[in-house]
């Protein structure tokens, strides 16, 4: 089964562990600026959104790039950046219409989600469920689950 | 290792910012933030300093757990002596700003001095430099955040910054960090300003590294989180509804101080409560409400993301308050509500945003109008003095005398003096709800015996977050006892005290003891730290944190006669609910506790007490 991270803004506070853990995972160091999902808070809305690279079955970064640095995980079916063969150029960065995959000055090299070999830290982090780790199938369900329930069922709570 | 090992001093006189090794013998006998900056504060500062001369220096510090995945470890705080209160001051604030600080390699930044002109500190990783500030003075909180992060051409740049009240020497203004969070109480922000300090904006990229076992880390704040998501208060209360949560909770136990504490329970109580800010309006069919909130690595999320009614008098055609802003904590809804008589949430949402954009403790302020209102109520403060009529439960009065407060405008310059100098002004000191000078934040001590003792032992003036002794005499955490009696309070009122310097000194916020112990901390901070953390260290800490401060203001010339609360609270009884007929009992708990703490009879530790603490 493939899985996908599922985002459900709503339920993020903004508290940023995903943040931390990310950064933890990849550098052993909390530091959310080396983090590859980001929370961006839309103050005067009062919305935080959590962000991060979706995995494109047909990714434009992979694609665009050079060097053929950028792999397809079969287990996870992650796009992985390989550092011995990235060369730095950033073209993935311009393909990318998303913008998730970004360049990282201290390297030389691109940076983006690897789905951290199939157990995210960021959705085992996250408090409140605003991140998880779902069935690729199955990203909509909860969503579904919640029109469903909205749905008019007075006939049959009346019979 | 949980310190970056690094401290930052800048001499606003000078115009200089050198960096210095954080001294580790302190740091093992005082953790850090609260216990380890208080230190220096206290080995640096003459405790007679006018707190608004440049001889006072001031603080700004981060715990070792500040910046790390500790649930809620994004905590920092000002230490410095209080302009309101001339006491030991200490003003902790959540946000993003401190785990910023900390991301950019510093422990603690010590200022000293006077800037001869308004600068700013910005802090760049190992970068930092005093800067110009005359384009800001003047300028709000808000505004000042914003143009630092488009001159910084950073947005993620984190500013902590004084509005105009901190500029204008209101005696308790805050700072102000990420919009809406603050160094709120005893004036954090006028000691600011007195030194032409604008703000600190911050950016640091280097994180939060050298964590003593990293596995033995992330296994502990796991283990922690899920105390705290199992907790009813931390997981369910909270982010729900709030502080807010505790209105209804306080007004129903007779404790909810109303009138400037002439009442206790407030008949409008459910009108400014957590579930009146769930329900939908008559006016636009929304709620109050949009969201809750987190500070920086916090999992519980207490914080209310608001949207106020643009069709409310107060802001008809002021469309820059119609967005979602830092909505109405408890302290805020209870001091500038009920201890007023104003039932009015939309205008309490309003005069909470100003306090936010131009840094006034909401607390105090509130506290002001309530001595104000009574002034006013009997006669002592005429309409032509105040400019417009001030009776109680007047949304329009204080809506005004914010306004007005803010921009330090006619009458507002004398409520920016705090009640104490506002009532000692016009002949009544004793209706000044506080102790030493500070004003109590929302819990009536005839209804909460504790808190009176509480109140009156705290070091930094009246306060709820130095020893939170509602969590036992109304929540029943850590064991139920009862509020109306003085019996046992004395050695509760001590173990809160000193359980929370601990928590105050991690990086940590305060309200994890809903849920958490000393028990539940001390695996945390001893996988990130060096030189053994056991809880029996940690105790002692706590306590010799206490009796620290307690020597500063001491020599600062506070006695025991400043241990005590106004008459009002000890003379006249609560006129109803189950404290009906009670007033507090601080005489008799006074002297239990300075026994309990090892103080003599004048409230000064003995040699023992001393010896035994290591001071």
């Amino acid at each position: 089964m493939q899985k996908s991270l599922y985002i459900d803004a709503n339920k993020c506070t903004g508290c940023l562990q995903c943040e931390m853990a990310c950064s933890y995972e990849n550098y052993g160091v909390f530091n959310i600026s080396k983090s590859r999902i980001k929370v961006f808070n839309f103050e005067h809305a009062g919305r935080m959104v959590p962000y991060t690279c979706t995995q494109c079955a047909e990714a434009w970064c992979l694609h665009a790039c050079p060097v053929e640095a950028i792999k397809i995980d079969a287990a996870t079916g992650a796009k992985v950046v390989n550092d011995a063969t990235c060369v730095g150029c950033k073209v993935c960065t311009i393909a990318c219409p998303f913008g998730t995959v970004n360049y990282v000055a201290e390297t030389g090299k691109v940076q983006k989600c690897d789905l951290c070999g199939g157990d995210p830290a960021c959705a085992s982090a996250c408090p409140t469920g605003a991140i998880t780790y779902v069935d690729s199938n199955w990203t909509g369900l909860d969503k579904m689950q919640q029109w469903a329930g909205k749905t008019d069922t007075q006939s049959r709570a009346n019979a | 290792m949980g310190w970056t090992k690094k401290v930052l001093r800048v001499d606003l006189s000078k115009g200089t910012c050198k960096s210095e090794p954080l001294n580790m013998k302190w740091a093992q006998e005082y953790l850090g933030q609260r216990g380890l900056a208080t230190k220096y504060f206290i080995e640096e500062v003459d405790p007679k300093v006018d707190p608004l001369s440049p001889a006072n220096k001031m603080i700004m510090a981060t715990g070792p757990l500040t910046g790390t995945m500790a649930s809620t470890g994004g905590r920092y705080s000002v230490i410095t002596k209080g302009a309101l209160t001339g006491a030991i001051a200490c003003s902790n604030s959540g946000g993003y700003f401190g785990a910023e600080m900390k991301f950019a390699g510093w422990d603690m930044v010590i200022f000293e001095g006077k800037s001869p002109k308004p600068v700013y500190l910005a802090i760049e990783d190992d970068k930092a430099e005093l800067r110009d500030a005359a384009h800001l003075w003047g300028k709000s909180v808000w505004q000042t955040e914003e143009i630092i992060k488009k001159t910084h051409q950073d947005p993620q740049t984190r500013v902590c910054s004084i509005g105009r009240a901190g500029e204008n020497g209101v005696m308790y203004a805050c700072i102000v960090n990420d919009l809406h969070r603050a160094a709120g109480r005893s004036g954090v922000g006028t000691v600011m300003g007195s030194k032409n300090l604008k703000a600190v904006a911050v950016r640091g990229t280097k994180g939060a590294g050298g964590i003593r076992d990293g596995k033995a880390f992330l296994k502990a704040t796991t283990a922690a989180k899920k105390v705290l998501a199992e907790n009813a208060v931390t997981s369910q209360g909270l982010p729900t509804y709030g502080t807010q949560v505790l209105m209804n909770v306080i007004n129903e136990m007779g404790a909810l101080p109303t009138r400037n504490h002439r009442d206790v329970q407030f008949e409008d109580a459910r009108k400014i409560s957590g579930e009146a800010m769930h329900e939908k309006r008559p006016s636009d069919g929304k709620a109050q409400l949009v969201t809750n909130a987190a500070c920086f690595g916090c999992t519980i999320a207490c914080g209310r993301i608001s949207k106020i009614d643009e069709t409310h008098f107060s802001v008809v055609n002021k469309p820059e308050y119609w967005g979602a802003s830092g909505g109405l904590e408890y302290e805020a809804a209870w001091a500038m509500g009920a201890a007023n008589g104003v039932g009015d949430l939309e205008a309490l949402q309003y005069t909470n945003m100003l306090c936010n954009e131009e840094g006034f403790d909401p607390i105090t302020f509130g506290a002001t109008v309530g001595a104000a209102m009574e002034l006013y109520d009997l006669g002592i403060l005429k309409k032509d003095q105040i400019g417009l009529e001030a009776p109680f439960g007047s949304a329009q009065a204080l809506v005004k005398l914010a306004e007005m407060t803010a921009k330090n405008e006619g009458f507002g310059k004398e409520l920016g003096l705090g009640s104490a100098r506002l009532c000692a002004k016009y002949g009544k000191p004793e209706l000044s709800m506080g102790v030493k000078k500070q004003e109590f934040p929302a819990y009536d001590s005839r209804g909460i015996q504790g808190m009176g003792l509480a109140y009156a032992t705290s070091n930094r003036g009246a306060c709820h977050l130095r020893g939170y002794t509602v969590a036992s005499e109304v929540l029943g955490i850590p064991v139920k006892t009862d509020p109306l009696v003085t019996e046992g309070k004395a050695d509760l009122v001590k173990a809160f005290q000193d359980a929370t310097s601990v928590f105050d000194s991690a990086g940590v916020c305060v309200f994890t003891t809903f849920a958490w112990t000393l028990a539940d901390l001390q695996p945390q901070l001893d996988a990130a730290c060096e030189g053994g953390w056991s809880m029996e260290k940690l105790t002692v800490i706590g306590e010799r944190i206490w009796n620290m401060e307690r020597l500063f203001n001491n020599a600062a010339g506070f006695t025991s006669k400043d241990d005590d609360l106004p008459p009002r609270l000890k003379t006249e009884p609560a006129k109803t609910g189950p404290a009906k007929g009670k007033v507090n009992g601080i005489d008799k708990m006074r002297p239990e506790y300075y026994k309990a703490r090892g103080w003599d009879d004048k409230g000064v530790p003995t040699k023992e007490t001393l010896q035994r603490l290591g001071l």
